[in-house]
């Protein structure tokens, strides 16, 4: 031996395996850096698909089989039913709607606040609607002078049938604000 | 009897109610030092002896005594959902007085040349987890479900007809917690009101540790080391936070009116709120000319109302009021401080502007949803 051969077998350790990029790995259950990796891929895979698979079911949710969903449109019967002045109540509960005849014609109200939609009160002793939540006010005719409703009821769409009574459609609405209430459909002309 | 009664519900108008809650509060809490010497002079600092918190305690149980007769005043305090908010009002009273009592105590030791109150002594000090601390928390568990327990069977939960959109109850209270919030959504935009502010809080919570991270006075009750931060966190705590809370409970009737607490929630009761918008006083009520059509133009008082109050008062004080804290905090920490400030300080603002002037909105948009 010479010494070179000495010092060569000295630093070689025999149970070093060969590295892992060269794709020898000797035992089975030995993990390598190549192993590893695809178990990492394969486990990350599993996690994403589960979680999408999660949240795919939950996106399910917001989309009901069945939607009970109220009628959006309604006849309200004729236009002599409701007195010149007064604020009807009759469809208040069932579709959210407040009826108004003045001298010229009639309009349909919305129910809901729009500072934070809570349902005003009609107080027929001061003539305004009035919102149990946070106190904001309104005149008979939607405009909001109290408290911190930002901008007035909405109107909605309001026509005469052809057999003379009253059409309401929820799905068109009129804002004052954006200059919608002198449109034909806001108000119907008596 | 009833005049007392009749002073009480006067003075709880809120315009005087606030005015002399604002007026009296850094005098308790001195904010500077001027505040500390009226403090000192006027003797304040007595609130927080203990003859003065038994004084105390028994004054406002007696005030609840006496409230009791009153019907009114029961029909507030005796519901269920009210009588956390009762029970509120001691404990934030006796918590208060008892960390002001210890930052005084303190105070003086420290001025006496003693050491403070809270300093850890070994061996004397040291206490066994086990048994001593998992002992006292296994009891004090106890004793707190055994009073959930009576609390819970004693004031029951009132079971209501079942939720209606269309029949909003009169007057429609959140739940004790957030009537604070809600009386922040009535002189705001909703979502100014409900978003932005409230995350405000936590932001601003968030960033006492990094904004006052003085050393002196850090670690025990104290008081003179950090009247700043005492007194302002104080002001937030109890006078937007808990007094807000209490003056939703007690004094916010149907409809949302103000009402004494020993008056009867009329709904009939009328009062004259119609208000307006900046751009109708300045367009309207001053110039006589109406409302001009371009919303900018409407709306540009207000806008530089706002820009003056956020970008020229900082700078401003910065060189006169808070010129201390400025150089002690740095331009940047000054920023994020007294930004923060001045946005809770607009609560109160809107509030007298509301109560005093019937001013609405400052920026009033509503065709693109903004209003401030």
């Amino acid at each position: 031996m010479t010494d070179l051969e000495i010092k060569k077998s000295a630093t070689k350790d025999p149970g070093r395996r060969p590295p892992a990029a060269l794709g020898k790995a000797d035992s089975v259950d030995q993990i390598t850096r190549r192993s590893f990796f695809s178990w990492l891929s394969i486990g990350w895979l599993a996690f994403i698909a589960a979680t999408g698979g999660f949240f795919t079911m939950m996106l399910r949710f917001f989309f009901p089989n069945v939607l009970f969903e109220p009628v959006q449109t309604f006849r309200a019967g004729f236009p002599e039913d409701y007195t010149i002045g007064e604020v009807d109540l009759r469809w208040k509960d069932k579709y959210g709607v407040w009826i108004v005849r003045n001298e010229e014609g009639i309009y349909a109200l919305s129910t809901t606040c729009t500072h934070l939609g809570c349902t005003p009160n009609w107080l027929i002793s001061e003539q305004k609607f009035k919102c149990p939540c946070h106190g904001s006010g309104f005149f008979k005719t939607g405009i909001n002078f109290e408290g911190p409703a930002p901008r007035p009821l909405e109107r909605y769409k309001i026509i005469l049938a052809d057999d003379g009574q009253v059409i309401v459609d929820k799905t068109k609405k009129f804002q004052q604000e954006k200059g919608q209430w002198g449109d034909p459909e806001a108000f119907m002309k008596v | 009897m009833e005049s007392f009664k009749h002073i009480i519900d006067t003075i709880s108008n809120p315009t005087i109610l606030f005015t002399s809650t604002l007026i009296i509060f850094f005098f308790i809490f001195p904010i500077n030092d001027w505040f500390d010497k009226w403090n000192r002079r006027l003797k304040l600092y007595v609130l927080w002896s203990k003859k003065s918190m038994l004084l105390a305690a028994i004054l406002m149980a007696a005030f609840f005594l006496f409230g009791l007769t009153d019907p009114d005043f029961r029909s507030i305090v005796l519901k269920p959902d009210n009588v956390p908010i009762s029970g509120l009002i001691f404990l934030v009273y006796f918590f208060t007085w008892l960390s002001m009592h210890q930052a005084y105590e303190n105070d003086a030791r420290l001025e006496r040349g003693e050491s403070i109150d809270e300093r850890y002594e070994a061996p004397n000090d040291k206490v066994l987890v086990w048994p001593d601390l998992v002992y006292i928390e296994f009891i004090s568990l106890i004793l707190c479900s055994a009073f959930l327990l009576v609390w819970s069977i004693g004031l029951q939960a009132p079971i209501e007809e079942p939720a209606n959109p269309t029949e909003s109850p009169n007057p429609a209270k959140a739940p004790w917690y957030f009537l604070g919030l809600q009386e922040m959504l009535v002189y705001f935009d909703p979502w100014m009101a409900g978003v932005v502010l409230p995350s405000l809080i936590i932001v601003g919570l968030i960033a006492i540790p990094y904004i006052d991270n003085e050393p002196a006075g850090s670690g025990y009750y104290s008081f003179k080391n950090r009247k700043l931060s005492i007194a302002l966190f104080m002001f937030g705590w109890l006078v937007l936070w808990d007094m807000l809370i209490i003056v939703g409970t007690v004094l916010r009737g149907p409809n949302w009116n103000f009402f004494g607490p020993f008056e009867y929630w009329d709904i009939h009761k009328l009062e004259a709120l119609t208000n307006i918008n900046l751009s109708e006083f300045i367009y309207i009520k001053w110039m006589n000319t109406g409302l001009p059509n371009n919303i900018l133009l409407r709306e540009i008082w207000g806008i530089f109302l706002l820009l003056g109050y956020f970008l020229i008062l900082p700078p401003l004080l910065a060189r006169t009021m808070c010129k201390k804290i400025y150089e002690r905090l740095g331009s940047f920490k000054y920023s994020i401080f007294i930004v923060l400030i001045l946005i809770a300080l607009t609560l109160p603002i809107k509030m007298y502007l509301r109560w005093m002037f019937n001013m609405k909105y400052i920026i009033s948009i509503p065709e693109y949803f903004f209003n401030f």
